[in-house]
């Protein structure tokens, strides 16, 4: 299971910030999402999403083992043991490790799934195909 | 604060640059409901009457009201206010996009600046941090490109509202631009924003906004959002916005054409929803927290100019500087629309501006001469370019046009107010109400001058019958009070009218969110009662019976509509007094046109009747006293 991105569909609408941090920390405070939107406007006019594509690179530098695999394939925070370290923030390779002056651990999707239930557009989806090709894998989600 | 606020007002000293920290106010938030509610009581109470809109003595707020940010359909307004240059009573406009969310996550709900600052400044808010910089390097710069400087230098993650040139000019419909493409374009307040040399608000949040009950928000608004996904009307508005609406207005007879000499445009379906999907659109483009995606943003291509990108045109700029301008290419609607976007002008004030200048030209009240050796002709775009720099700098009679239709018309005379499509000073929304009387009522007694905002009966018109003026008063009262409740909530309306959600489920998420427990009788009575203060205000300001404000031009009576499918349609002088009558009376208000001291007291507003009292304008006692209910509820059908 994956996120699977489709840029072309994203109208910076950040409902899936949103609700990520509603359901994840239960606040209204799209600084607390794990997955980000990048706009690039007046030129050439696009929203980039960028959701975690699972590669893992966080929890293999990580120093305290704090991220590990659940049962559904997601990378998981263990809260008691990050120390907010930083290390993993930086190797992410679409930037969706986030910290916030309110926590003091990092911030990792945990393949809730909201924000592809509430995406309107399809900008955003669930994908439950395993990837078959590389050109088939998650398109777009790791640039 | 777990209400909906964020807990903080700032008061801004622009002239000392001193910056007040103050708990908000949340009783005043209560009883006003936030948004424009509260700005509607602070230039009330803190503007002295005599005070010029453009002086130092008048107060500009920007407000996110008790919604913006929080989880709810489009909660993503916030609304501007101050004393109106334009019309010279309460001002208040709103933008959708990302600033007002920004606001509350930053910790705030509220920022009032006094006073003008003594050289150009711009506001930065970065959480804790607040503090004004020199503008000095800024200044002068066009809107969208000065939003482009300010996010190159702060980043990305600010979100930033500026002023053009037409704004620090003090041209009168000038706008704020944020987002690449929203705008506050109503009621001048732009203007306002140049004349405290305001240059710039950017501002970034990390905070978390609290609620009354998250849990049931939650649930309550994924509903609603799974239920409107497949609503039937969600594909076209995701899909072509209002622009599809062109079409509509032109098959019936709305569309104003050639500056509303006509309601019919032989062009139609070269400037309509389809042309701008198939030609110019980039993205599609949303406000925080919508799923709705109005927003359409586009590249415009016209030969022999830089290619420009905007947000737009969406509806009412598509009609105002497309049909009313003669325009005959999608492109050149666009860039009349990015013209006036970068300039820093309300694109429905400035398509009624250069409309209102194109007839003129057309009938010789005002020649080449006048225009720096530059024609105005109907769907010359050059022309208009020409010309809206003129009005932006105000130079040679550019300074007459850059009050609005209404002045020009003053200076130009003979005859020509007949057609400046104004009320108030302010340019009419883009529909003719000749076929339409409730829309015209609604132009007629809007609190900020003529616009759809307040009241949109179109389809109640043909419902009821587009040639009958009785019982359209009492709608036009409800849906006065109902519509800007939205932006007093600092919501989109959108969800209301289009997609189906009730009053009901928007007082309920009201209710998740403030903990108020109020019910949809008491918002829309709260809505009556700001309606009210800003009449009164109005006639404090502006020292004569509300009555003589009310007229719209003479073309709405004496002209009938020449072509198309609303052929020889129009409107009798009695007809419209006979609707002014009506609407008084439904009101609680005389004759005149002047509340009166029952309606207030019963709407709380007593000193607002002490004030009229002293001045002579406190409407006559009725003899059957006020009605107990004001306005009949109508739901629109959505087009």
């Amino acid at each position: 299971m994956r996120i699977k991105v489709d840029r072309t569909r994203c109208t910076g609408c950040r409902l899936c910030t949103q609700i990520c941090a509603i359901q994840n920390y239960g606040e209204i405070n799209p600084k607390k999402a794990a997955l980000r939107i990048e706009a690039k406007f007046p030129e050439p006019g696009q929203y980039r999403p960028f959701v975690c594509t699972q590669c893992g690179k966080c929890a293999e530098v990580c120093p305290e083992n704090a991220i590990t695999r659940n049962d559904i394939g997601a990378y998981v925070v263990d809260k008691s043991l990050c120390t907010n370290c930083e290390a993993c923030v930086p190797v992410c390779p679409v930037g969706v490790v986030f910290q916030h002056p309110d926590l003091d651990h990092v911030i990792i999707c945990t393949f809730c799934m909201k924000c592809t239930e509430l995406c309107s557009t399809g900008a955003i989806v669930k994908w439950d195909k395993a990837p078959a090709a590389k050109s088939e894998a998650a398109p777009e989600a790791e640039a | 604060m777990a209400n909906g606020l964020a807990g903080t007002t700032l008061r801004v000293n622009l002239k000392t640059g001193a910056v007040r920290r103050l708990p908000t106010d949340e009783a005043l938030f209560r009883r006003w409901h936030g948004g424009r509610g509260v700005t509607a009581k602070l230039i009330y109470d803190e503007v002295p009457r005599d005070a010029d809109p453009l002086g130092p003595q008048n107060i500009f707020i920007l407000n996110a009201g008790v919604m913006s940010g929080a989880f709810i359909p489009a909660g993503s307004k916030v609304s501007f206010g101050s004393v109106s240059p334009l019309t010279n009573g309460h001002g208040d406009s709103n933008m959708g996009g990302h600033l007002g969310p920004a606001l509350k996550f930053a910790g705030y709900d509220l920022v009032v600046f006094e006073d003008s600052a003594p050289r150009p400044v711009y506001l930065v808010i970065d959480d804790d941090r607040v503090e004004l910089r020199d503008a000095s390097k800024i200044w002068g710069m066009k809107s969208l490109d000065c939003e482009k400087a300010i996010k190159d230098e702060l980043g990305e993650d600010f979100e930033v509202a500026t002023i053009g040139p037409a704004g620090e000019n003090g041209v009168l419909f000038s706008c704020i631009t944020h987002d690449f493409g929203r705008q506050a374009g109503r009621t001048g307040q732009g203007a306002v924003m140049g004349s405290k040399r305001l240059k710039a608000i950017c501002v970034r949040g990390t905070k978390s906004l609290r609620v009354h009950d998250l849990p049931a928000l939650k649930k309550q608004v994924t509903e609603i959002i799974l239920r409107t996904q497949k609503h039937p009307n969600m594909e076209p508005w995701q899909k072509y916005g209002t622009a599809f609406f062109i079409r509509w207005s032109n098959d019936n007879a709305v569309l104003p054409t050639y500056n509303f000499q006509t309601t019919h445009y032989e062009n139609t379906d070269k400037i309509d929803g389809d042309q701008l999907v198939h030609k110019i659109l980039v993205t599609h483009k949303a406000c925080f927290g919508c799923w709705m995606n109005c927003g359409k943003y586009t590249k415009a291509v016209v030969p022999g100019k830089p290619a420009v990108y905007l947000e737009g045109p969406e509806y009412e700029t598509g009609a105002l500087c497309g049909a009313n301008l003669g325009m005959k290419d999608i492109h050149h609607v666009a860039y009349i629309n990015w013209l006036l976007d970068n300039l820093g002008m309300d694109s429905m004030s400035g398509g009624g501006v250069v409309a209102f200048g194109m007839e003129c030209f057309e009938r010789g009240l005002i020649t080449e001469a006048d225009l720096e050796g530059h024609a105005l002709r109907w769907g010359e775009v050059d022309d208009v370019e020409h010309f809206l720099d003129m009005v932006a700098h105000r130079r040679g009679i550019g300074d007459w046009f850059a009050g609005g239709t209404k002045r020009a018309a003053q200076k130009i005379g003979k005859g020509s107010e007949k057609f400046a499509m104004q009320v108030k000073g302010q340019e009419m929304s883009g529909y003719d109400g000749r076929w339409a009387p409730g829309m015209l009522l609604s132009y007629m007694t809007a609190d900020i001058g003529a616009h759809h905002n307040r009241s949109w009966t179109i389809t109640v018109d043909m419902a009821e019958g587009r040639e009958r003026v009785e019982g359209r008063a009492k709608i036009v009262i409800y849906l006065q009070h109902i519509r800007p409740l939205f932006d007093t909530w600092c919501i989109c309306r959108l969800f209301w009218g289009e997609l189906d959600i009730t009053p009901e489920e928007i007082v309920e998420s009201l209710n998740h969110i403030t903990g108020w427990g109020v019910g949809v009788d008491e918002c829309l009575r709260t809505s009556e009662m700001i309606w009210n203060l800003n009449r009164c205000h109005y006639l404090e300001r502006n020292r004569a019976d509300g009555r003589t404000f009310d007229y719209p031009p003479a073309r709405s009576w004496e002209d009938k509509i020449p072509s198309g499918p609303g052929k020889g349609k129009g409107l009798t002088r009695e007809q419209i007094e006979q609707m002014l009558d009506d609407y008084y009376d439904e009101r609680g208000w005389d004759r005149r046109g002047n509340p009166t001291r029952e309606l207030l007291e019963d709407l709380g507003l007593g000193d607002a009747a002490d004030n009229l009292e002293k001045i002579g304008l406190l409407g006559e006692p009725l003899p059957g006293g006020i009605p107990k209910v004001r306005g009949e509820k109508y739901k629109p059908k959505a087009f």
